[in-house]
Parts: structure tokens; C-alpha cells; sequence
């Protein structure tokens, strides 16, 4: 944590160096100083963006999380509708969201719904397809004997292969709640005027790059005390798992 | 003299039949009958199919191609090597697993442990697979005291020994209440001294039911098998009927007869 401090220290110090040595114009690269400024002054509007911002990365996450341990489940129960869905799943994830996110725009409109569609669609692949991973891993010595006694498959499902499955769908979920603030930032760049990135398209557009930079900074606190705060909801609620 | 008059005289379960991995035979056409109340041992070196015997008659998959046809109108309880113990559960929790998988636990236990969750009767077995579930943790209880974990009753499998995670899958095994015992090589993985232990409780506790006992120690089949089957590349043989064993008893394993016996099924399995 130490050696972290004084790392980003060192990156500041030489930052704002370059700046008071070079004639780098202010809107090119702003100083950390004049960050710092911008940051503080605009601190309302910040603020209110960064809680449409939030609300978006929220929402987005929770339905996102849903989809995918449904998705995961559902396939887990069927070797057909696995082999069915594993390619289409794919193919979701090689159209970039940056393209769709338009057409969402199209479709949803200028409010939080595009914004919350384009967060869902980077969130459930990652927690789905780790989750999936985690149930086909099942210790087969488990599996035979719940055969053998007779279990239904739902019951193997909910009391065998979900809870073994718990480790991997953290690993899913803690990759998705870092993912999600992009999401949003991506649906809020396309269209409407609410969130970090309508803030940061508008700045940007008046060569406000101190307050681009501003809003960044934002986004990132953001992102890390939600990440942060997932892992810990997760760890608290599976700690009595012994995962 | 009508067989089926006689319960004792109807096999528990049998098999007969080859089966293949892919092109290769696994095994040599075999017809294997077990018998009622008695321990019958299938002896072999690895790789002939032993645990793929045990597995058809269990019904589980076995990834090889077998023809032929295999009976069994009774429920069946397994206890392999891997104990398979469930890692978040502990050991009352492990016993007791084939009630909550069935859905069969009592609601006040199993709010005691984690994924615990209330629910009707459950369906999917009847007659001696079922315990009425008012008595199920009574049961454990005293299962778990059967086999000298009741100080550890409240543990999870990472703080027991190797041993006393057998004695656990034996406890669960037992919990299930099966006239037929389906043993797949169950105290391989333990030392010496404990494996004898191991098969002294059992023999006590699976006292007549039907056990089938998959091996590859001929000391083992010598001390339980009341018959010994060997099974080869070149197929299933009997071996000699060994003398009766005192009832819920394993045989000495320093008796000099039981030591003949393992000597000459060791030569057997040479051949």
C-alpha cells in the first residue's frame, strides 16, 4: 500500500513536471493541479453524473448476474441446450458493444434503459460462462452417489452442483463488477446527457480536458469501491461455504 | 424345489454380459450372481473392469459399450475409494446427505446448515431407502457414534484423517439403509493398520446385508469374502469357497488359514 502511495506520487510529481517544463497546451494534457481544480469545482455536477453513473452499473450488474446464473444454470441442467447455446454465447461476445450500443440507443431511447441493456450485455458472459465452468466440475464421486440415493436432478443441482460451483461464480462475478462501469460509460457516450460519459463527450467536445480527465478519475474511484465492495459481499456470503 | 419360494434363494443382483472400450474387449463374457446376505468378493488386478462390473449394477455410467443384461430389484448404497464427502457440510451433514438430497430431512434440521432449505416428502424412493423423517438426525446420531466419530460430529471433512473419512462415507452408507452394499475398492487409499480396522468395522456394521466387494488385495478378500470371485483378462473364476467367518467378523488377518487363503489367491492372480 506504501510502496503503491508512493508510486502514483512519483507518476504525479513527474506529470506535473513535464507540464511546468514543456509548452503542452492545457487542452492536449492538463495537469494533475488543474485535475485536481476541475475536480473540485465541478464537484455537484460530478457527483450527480456519477450517481446516474452508479445507478446504471447497479442495475445493470444485478439483471446482468441474474441472466448469466440463470443461463449457467439452465445449460448445466442440459448437454443439448449447452451445445446449442455455447456458440451463440460466443458469437454475443465477438460484436463489440460499441457497435450495438447505437442501435440499443435506436431502440430504448435517450433514458437509462440503453445504458442498462449495454451494461447487461458485458456483465452475464463473464459470470455465466464462469459459473458454467464451476457446475461441469463437480467431484464425480459426488455425482454417483447422489445417483445411487436417489436424488432428482433439481436437488443435485441446488444442494451439489450450485454450492461447489460457488468459487468459480465469484471469480465470474468479481470480473464482472470491474466490467460493468464500462458498460455504462459506453451506453451513456451514445446518447442522452446524464452519467460520467455524457459528462466526459460534453467536456471533450468544448476541450475541457481537465474536466474529462475530472470525470475519469471519478469513474475509476467508482469502479474500484464497487469491485471492492462486491468481493466483500461475496466473501461475507459465502464464508459459511467454507469457499 | 422352487426357488422363488425361498427369498434367500434369489440372487440380490446379477449380471451377465461383456462390454468393450471402444473396439478392445474390457472383459471376457462373465455371469456374476450375487447372493443374498453374503459378502461377495470380486478380486482382480486393475484394468480388468472390476469397478465397471460394480458401476452397471449400481446403474451409473460407465463409458464402456456392454452387452448383455444386468438384474437388480433392489436399492442399492455405494462407498467407493473417494469417500466423496461433501466439503461444506459436516459430518452429521454428510451422513445425512441422502435425505437432503431426497428432500427427506426434517425442516428444524436443516436449517443447521448452509444451503439448507425446507420441503415437502420427498418422492423419489420408497420402502427401506426412506427413513421416516421424523427420526433421521436420531439416526445419524447413532450411526455416527457407530463408528467412533460422535466427539467429531460437527466437523467438516478437511479437519478428519483419512481413516475417520471413511468411517464417515461407511456412517452415510449405513444412513442409507440398502439391503445391497455395492464396496468399490473402499479402503484402498488407507495404511495398513487403519484398512484393517476399517474392515473389521464393517464387517460389523454391514452384517447381512448383501455386499458386493470390489478389490484388488487378496488380503482383503481373504479376510471378508464368504465368496471370492477372480476376475482376469481372460475372465471371471470362483476361487475356492473359503471357510465360513464368524458372523458380523472379519477374519483375523493373522490367522495362518487366512494367510494361506491370501497366498494362494495371490498365486491365482499370478497365473
Amino acid at each position: 500500500m506504501k510502496t503503491l502511495a508512493v508510486l502514483v506520487a512519483t507518476i504525479l510529481a513527474a506529470w506535473q513536471g513535464i507540464i511546468w517544463l514543456s509548452d503542452i497546451p492545457p487542452f492536449l494534457l492538463p495537469s494533475p493541479l488543474a485535475v485536481a481544480q476541475a475536480l473540485w469545482l465541478n464537484r455537484v455536477e460530478i457527483l450527480r453524473h456519477a450517481g446516474f453513473t452508479l445507478t446504471e452499473v447497479v442495475l445493470g450488474f444485478a439483471i446482468g448476474a441474474a441472466i448469466g446464473a440463470a443461463l449457467a444454470v439452465s445449460m448445466g441442467f442440459s448437454a443439448r441446450l449447452s451445445g446449442v447455446l455455447r456458440p451463440i454465447l460466443t458469437f454475443s461476445q465477438t460484436i463489440p458493444v460499441f457497435a450495438l450500443a447505437p442501435i440499443l440507443t435506436l431502440w430504448l431511447g435517450f433514458g437509462i434503459a440503453p445504458k442498462i441493456a449495454v451494461t447487461v450485455l458485458i456483465v452475464f458472459f463473464p459470470v455465466a460462462s464462469a459459473f458454467l465452468d464451476g457446475l461441469s466440475r463437480t467431484p464425480q464421486a459426488a455425482l454417483d452417489l447422489a445417483h445411487v440415493m436417489g436424488a432428482p436432478r433439481g436437488r443435485i443441482m441446488w444442494h451439489l452442483r450450485v454450492p461447489a460451483a460457488l468459487p468459480q461464480l465469484a471469480t465470474g462475478l468479481r470480473l464482472a463488477a470491474v466490467y460493468a462501469p464500462i458498460g455504462a460509460v459506453i451506453g451513456e457516450w451514445v446518447g442522452g446527457a446524464r452519467g460520467l460519459g455524457a459528462l466526459m463527450i460534453h467536456a471533450n467536445g468544448r476541450m475541457k480536458t481537465d474536466l474529462v480527465f475530472a470525470a475519469l478519475l471519478m469513474l475509476s474511484l467508482m469502479t474500484v469501491i464497487f469491485a471492492r465492495l462486491v468481493s466483500l459481499g461475496l466473501h461475507r456470503i459465502w464464508r459459511r461455504y467454507g469457499v | 424345489m422352487n426357488r422363488l419360494a425361498d427369498p434367500a434363494a434369489t440372487p440380490a443382483a446379477s449380471l451377465s454380459g461383456r462390454a468393450w472400450v471402444g473396439e478392445a474387449p474390457l472383459f471376457a463374457p462373465v455371469d456374476l450372481v450375487l447372493e443374498r446376505g453374503r459378502w461377495t468378493c470380486l478380486l482382480g488386478p486393475s484394468g480388468v473392469g472390476k469397478s465397471t462390473i460394480l458401476r452397471l449394477i449400481a446403474g451409473l455410467d460407465t463409458g464402456v459399450r456392454f452387452d448383455g443384461k444386468v438384474h437388480r430389484d433392489q436399492p442399492v448404497a455405494l462407498m467407493a475409494q473417494d469417500p466423496g464427502l461433501i466439503p461444506w457440510l459436516d459430518v452429521t451433514g454428510n451422513v445425512t446427505l441422502g435425505a437432503r438430497l431426497r428432500g427427506t430431512l426434517p425442516i428444524s434440521f436443516m436449517a443447521k446448515y448452509p444451503g439448507g432449505r425446507p420441503s415437502g416428502p420427498g418422492k423419489g424412493t420408497d420402502g427401506r431407502g426412506a427413513a421416516p423423517p421424523a427420526d433421521s438426525a436420531a439416526r445419524a446420531d447413532a450411526l455416527i457414534r457407530a463408528v467412533g466419530l460422535s466427539d467429531r460430529a460437527d466437523h467438516r471433512p478437511d479437519r478428519l484423517s483419512g481413516g475417520q473419512r471413511q468411517r464417515v462415507a461407511l456412517a452415510r452408507t449405513l444412513f442409507e439403509d440398502r439391503p445391497l452394499v455395492l464396496l468399490d475398492e473402499p479402503f484402498s487409499a488407507l495404511d495398513a493398520r487403519t484398512r484393517a480396522q476399517m474392515q473389521e468395522l464393517s464387517a460389523g456394521l454391514l452384517a447381512g446385508r448383501s455386499v458386493l466387494l470390489v478389490t484388488h488385495d487378496p488380503a482383503e478378500a481373504a479376510r471378508l469374502g464368504d465368496r471370492i470371485l477372480l476376475l482376469r483378462e481372460q475372465g471371471l473364476s470362483e476361487c475356492p469357497a473359503p471357510p465360513p467367518r464368524r458372523q458380523g467378523h472379519a477374519r483375523p488377518y493373522d490367522a495362518l488359514e487366512v494367510l494361506a487363503m491370501q497366498a494362494d489367491l495371490m498365486r491365482r492372480m499370478m497365473a
